[in-house]
């Protein structure tokens, strides 16, 4: 059995067929699957296929937020996927529920029922953005964001204690300060 | 028969369509689109107005104060729909949108997310943050730089300039 696995897992990435559905969304992501799949985008020569059945896919592509009267259909239709499986949020606000996340008929983004894999964030993505989310979970390319925490002021008791270990140079005041603001002068 | 011919010669002409995309850098719609991608902020040219927060449709921008001096200002950018509402609004045009629209992830919500702090002046009445009217008061203000904290406060923060010697 191992073997079938393994060699499950490694034909798995080769030919993604794709289920598409709609939990809930506005049609503007569902329109940008549809052009991901013409000549232009052509995301075919990945070996994507969309197919009418979650029996027959092994990707599902979640589009929009996921409305309270959905969500035991999305459930039955997550366990329709046969196993390998991956999730695919496309939007806003399949990715974090968008601009609806906190109405009343909403229960937020994909993930809050389904175990998602990759994220494609935009409103609409691009039929590019899609392409990229495509080559990430095909492991074709680099994801290119990382969180970011940036401090206007650099952190006071670090600079203090550096100064006083190494006894070094003394840190000139014009370079914490942003280059715009008036400095010492 | 022939019409089906004179199809697949028009076809034949248009010659390879298909973009090169994930193999090659692409940038959607040049640089006279309209398209809004990515918000890039510049932390140093923000005042921590809140106006982003104020008028996000997705009330993705949230601001709390951590301390007396420090404004967080949290940008979920999972939620952002790109409507360029917080570049239109910002009185320092210190949040620009950019093209970048390569933005799929395996981990969105820590991925996307963009925290900034931003020093503030404190209110000698209710202790509350609150902005400077002008950028030179804020630096006078105690705090904002770590050398006048390790005087203590007590020296003239911006001694006279002497002539140099050369």
């Amino acid at each position: 059995m191992g073997f079938f696995k393994n060699l499950c897992n490694k034909a798995f990435p080769k030919s993604l067929w794709v289920y598409h559905t709609n939990t809930g969304a506005c049609n503007g992501c569902d329109i940008e699957v549809i052009d991901v799949l013409t000549p232009y985008y052509d995301v075919e020569r990945f070996g994507i296929k969309l197919v009418g059945s979650p029996r027959h896919a092994d990707v599902l592509l979640v589009c929009g937020p996921v409305t309270r009267q959905i969500v035991p259909a999305l459930k039955r239709l997550y366990e329709a996927v046969p196993a390998p499986k991956l999730v695919i949020a496309i939007g806003s606000c399949a990715s974090g529920g968008g601009i609806w996340f906190d109405s009343y008929n909403i229960v937020g983004g994909a993930d809050t029922i389904l175990p998602v894999d990759y994220y494609i964030p935009g409103c609409p993505p691009r039929p590019e953005a899609i392409l990229h989310g495509v080559a990430v979970a095909l492991g074709l390319a680099e994801k290119k964001v990382a969180r970011e925490h940036i401090k206007q002021l650099i952190d006071r008791n670090e600079s203090i204690s550096v100064e006083d270990d190494t006894g070094a140079e003394e840190v000139v005041p014009g370079d914490e300060v942003p280059a715009e603001l008036p400095t010492s002068k | 028969m022939l019409s089906k011919l004179k199809e697949a010669i028009l076809c034949f002409a248009a010659g390879i369509v298909t973009l090169r995309y994930p193999f090659a850098p692409h940038d959607p719609e040049g640089e006279e689109g309209e398209f809004r991608g990515y918000p890039e902020v510049d932390v140093n040219r923000c005042i921590g107005c809140g106006g982003c927060a104020a008028v996000c449709p997705a009330r993705a921008i949230m601001i709390e104060d951590i301390d007396q001096t420090t404004r967080r200002i949290t940008r979920l950018r999972e939620r952002c729909i790109y409507c360029g509402r917080c570049a239109e609004v910002c009185p320092q045009d210190a949040i620009t949108m950019t093209k970048q629209f390569e933005l799929a992830s395996d981990k969105v919500r820590e991925d996307l997310e963009h925290v900034c702090e931003v020093f503030m002046a404190t209110c000698k009445r209710c202790g509350r943050c609150y902005e400077p009217a002008s950028p030179l008061d804020k630096i006078m203000e105690p705090g904002y730089r770590h050398d006048e904290i390790k005087r203590g406060g007590q020296e003239p923060l911006y001694e006279p300039v002497e002539a140099s010697s050369e």
